[in-house]
């Protein structure tokens, strides 16, 4: 077997091991959360008599492990179930929620990963100098400030100073991909804000790191031109690095753009996943979940993977 | 209605009543034009309605997980989407009288257990089914069947026996109500076909606008249902109601115009927003309320010195300035304000006094260890330092009350009914009977004072089957004479609906019964 599909298969079999172990902590953490859905669900309004009915419908008088157990069988066979609360298809409002963040993501990171490294490459070509300054100032400022004020200052720039954008980025079928795309302007700005500073330093610091080596100084000495040493002699041997830095932003696009969701009101995974927390809806958070979870360790493997075709040495282990 | 308008007029001025309060009242009983022009100034109910364009509603209070079930409606978003597609047998007015709905008329027997409601004919369902006195009759049996998950549930077990004669429908309780038909204008119980008992979330009604698509916690989108029975509403061609959660959201996007109108505007910028241009805030005093309530049978708060010493002993209007920022009317420790019929407002208000309650706290005999107040940020906006403000003015009195946040998470589970002082809110109900039964009758489920008063109990059901409203006036009086010094309930304020909406709408009038014209909003403005 050829030595990187082995290590794909490796990695594939503990991503799933890890899947098992992280339903079990969903599990287990909304467990132990105060009150279970019969009481979210009927919140003031519980009486002994509803909290009862409710109870026996929704199953919730079996014990934890049978649940548990229960859930798991069919979650294997593909059935995510239904929700508690409302009672609509998992699988089907799981889907739509994750093509929207997952559209929102892509074109986040189509913006953000390239500016990104550019950045980071001309900061290395003027390192130290006033392009490398200004360049960190600002991307160092924008992490430095919370989403969702960044979200207002922008949206308070955007939609009613200058009425550019829509303030609300609801999407839904039947959208055009213009309209989508105007709908998602703001949201897609406050994210390139967030995850640029982090990608950028790291682009910066690990082809910096690089060129300390003696091939860089040969390419200086041969008469190279500053920017082609960064870009072609130096860059290809910092990519495990940067590529790992990229890849844990685009996980958090998609996982941890919550807050950026609830400002701007975009239908995505992070917000259905916050309100089904509340209501201790456990089909629902399971799912979504493992979903998080399952991006994570897809997107870990594709850095390791890139990482090691990347670096001669570890893509001809002897 | 003769003396309805004098008592209004004599209120106006013996109280100061806002003017937007009155006309609110003068409005509902077609009195507008007449003294909206002479008294008050123009008012937007003398203009002819126009039909036409699609209103767009940003709405905070939806979930992802909310059901089209209207039995399981209890948060703002899921009662406005259900307002557009159902009816419910009777309306309360913004007076608080019962207008007809899909009942034309009704009738009670002299003691109030059997009541008689005509159905009206030609009524037809969204899926062209017409409505008849069956469809009526298996919603309020789905709604009372003891296995329910309907939040109308508790008000609808008073019924024994609900039966269809012809295009009437007649019900029978065991003990008379004379406030029947108000329990039946609960926004839970909107007629369905068949009840709704094959598909409750089917969103089929009678109402004005009909479901084209739903995605809870994102967007419902209605077009005008052409065969609607009323033809004195539903002035729009289509209606979309975008769930903005995000306060801050919701406002940009009406002074963007991405809608036309918005809810629950924080009152902390109420005031800064409505100086924006473009944009008209409203706001109505309801019946809703925040409240801090005391279990009266768990020490120490089963002295009733030592209740009455913590009753003095917070500042009532203070937490209405700094709380509501001056958008609410301040509790008396009673349940029920002006906003109800049948309010009687000879009880003493009572006001911030440290010497009367460092008295009372003296005769208390409490022994000096911190009395524990539990609040979490979701008991209502602004609970916590709602509670600090209570902590200084009893403090000052001398009263060791010590306040301990706890996490939203869990707070109606394992605090609130369950601890013996803590923060709440109720919405209030559109009678004094529902809001006593509801919570303060020894026996309700819902009694988070653990208030036990067999005087208050005989008082209630009394009052329940009276039917001369002078005498019924007078028994609710007297409750709340008996509450106001015995009770568990410390009331400090009502709070406002404030909503806002932009230069476009036309028609807006105030209804204190819920937010967004109790609901009517799309239903009976338009655009200008």
């Amino acid at each position: 077997m050829h030595p990187i599909l082995k290590l794909v298969t490796q990695r594939l079999a503990l991503g799933l091991l890890l899947l098992l172990a992280a339903s079990a902590l969903i599990f287990i953490g909304v467990e132990l959360l105060p009150g279970d859905v019969a009481q979210s669900i009927l919140g003031q309004s519980a009486t002994e008599t509803a909290l009862r009915n409710l109870r026996e419908e929704l199953g919730l008088n079996e014990p934890a492990l049978t649940r548990y157990f229960k859930w798991l069988f069919a979650a294997l066979q593909g059935d995510l179930g239904t929700a508690l609360t409302n009672g609509q298809s998992i699988s089907k409002a799981v889907g739509e929620r994750l093509g929207n963040t997952l559209f929102l993501a892509f074109w986040a990171a189509l913006f953000s990963v390239p500016l990104a490294i550019v950045l980071g490459l001309i900061a290395v070509r003027y390192r130290n100098r006033w392009p490398d300054k200004l360049i960190s100032g600002i991307t160092l400022s924008t992490i430095s400030l919370p989403e969702f004020v960044a979200g207002y200052l922008l949206m308070y720039l955007f939609t009613v100073k200058i009425r550019l954008f829509s303030p609300i980025s609801t999407i839904y079928s039947g959208m055009s991909l213009g309209e989508k795309l105007s709908a998602i302007a703001l949201p897609v700005m406050v994210l390139v804000l967030v995850v640029l500073a982090h990608m950028m330093r790291m682009t910066r610091a690990a082809i910096l790191n690089v060129m300390q080596s003696a091939y860089i100084e040969t390419a200086e000495l041969k008469g190279l031109r500053p920017f082609v040493i960064i870009a072609r002699h130096a860059f290809p041997n910092a990519i495990a690095p940067v590529v790992n830095v990229v890849m844990l932003n685009l996980a958090y696009l998609v996982v941890g753009v919550v807050v950026v969701e609830v400002v701007f009101v975009y239908p995505g995974m992070g917000q259905y996943l916050v309100d089904h927390v509340t209501k201790r809806d456990l089909p629902v958070v399971q799912a979504c979940g493992l979903i998080f979870a399952a991006v994570y360790i897809g997107l870990n493997i594709l850095a390791d993977v890139i990482s090691i075709l990347a670096n001669p040495r570890l893509r001809h282990p002897k | 209605m003769k003396d309805e308008l004098a008592m209004l007029l004599d209120r106006l001025d013996a109280m100061g009543i806002t003017r937007r309060g009155f006309m609110g009242r003068a409005a509902a009983f077609g009195a507008a034009t007449a003294l909206g022009t002479t008294v008050m100034g123009s008012a937007a109910r003398a203009q002819e309605p126009k039909r036409g364009g699609v209103l767009k509603m940003g709405l905070g209070g939806g979930e992802t997980t909310d059901s089209l079930d209207p039995g399981l409606s209890d948060s703002p978003v899921p009662f406005s989407v259900n307002r557009q597609w159902g009816d419910t047998i009777v309306n309360v007015s913004p007076d608080g009288q019962i207008e007809p709905a899909l009942a034309e008329s009704f009738e009670a027997n002299a003691d109030g257990t059997v009541w008689t409601f005509k159905i009206r004919e030609g009524v037809k369902f969204h899926d062209g089914s017409d409505l008849t006195a069956e469809d009526v009759a298996a919603t309020f049996r789905r709604h009372s069947d003891e296995n329910s998950k309907s939040g109308a549930l508790g008000i609808m077990q008073g019924l024994s026996d609900i039966a269809v004669d012809g295009q009437n429908v007649v019900l029978t309780m065991a003990t008379g109500n004379a406030d029947l038909p108000y329990l039946l204008s609960d926004y839970h119980l909107l007629i369905q076909p068949g009840g709704g008992v094959d598909n409750p979330s089917a969103a089929i009604g009678t109402g004005p606008y009909k479901l084209v698509s739903a995605e809870p916690g994102v967007r419902f989108v209605f077009e005008k249902n052409q065969d609607d029975w009323n033809a004195d509403r539903g002035y729009y061609d289509g209606v979309e109601i975008i769930v903005i959660n995000d306060a801050t959201a919701r406002t940009a996007a009406l002074q963007s115009g991405q809608v036309h109108m918005i809810n629950r505007i924080d009152p902390k910028v109420a005031k800064l927003l409505s100086k924006a241009p473009g944009v008209q805030v409203t706001n109505v005093s309801g019946r809703g309320h925040y409240v801090f309530i005391m279990h009266t049978n768990t020490a120490p708060f089963d002295n009733k010195d030592l209740r009455n010493a913590l009753k003095w002993s917070i500042n009532r209007q203070e937490l209405v300035d700094k709380i509501l920022d001056g958008f609410g009317g301040v509790g008396n420790d009673i349940p029920i304000n002006a906003a109800y019929p049948l309010f009687d407002d000879s009880l003493e208000q009572r006001e911030y006094n440290a010497e009367k309650a460092a008295e009372l706290y003296k005769a208390s005999g409490h022994d000096g260890s911190p009395i524990e107040l539990l609040v979490a940020d979701g008991a209502f906006p602004g609970a916590v330092d709602a509670a600090q403000l209570f902590q200084q003015s009893a403090q000052a009195a001398g009263i060791p009350l010590e306040v301990k946040r706890v996490p939203d998470d869990g707070y109606w589970s394992d605090v609130w009914n369950v601890k013996p002082f803590c923060a709440s809110y109720w919405g209030g109900r559109p009678v004094q009977d529902q809001m006593y039964s509801t919570a303060y009758l020894s026996t309700a489920d819902w009694n988070d004072t653990k208030f036990n008063n067999p005087e208050f109990d005989a008082l209630l059901l009394e009052a329940r089957a009276e039917t001369d409203l002078a005498k019924r006036k007078d028994l609710y009086s007297k409750m709340a004479h008996i509450l106001w010094d015995e009770g568990g309930l410390i009331c400090p304020m009502f709070n406002d609906f404030i909503d806002a909406h932009g230069e476009a709408i036309a028609g807006w009038y105030e209804d204190p019964n819920y937010e967004m014209m109790g609901g009517w909003a799309s239903s009976k403005t338009w655009f200008a």
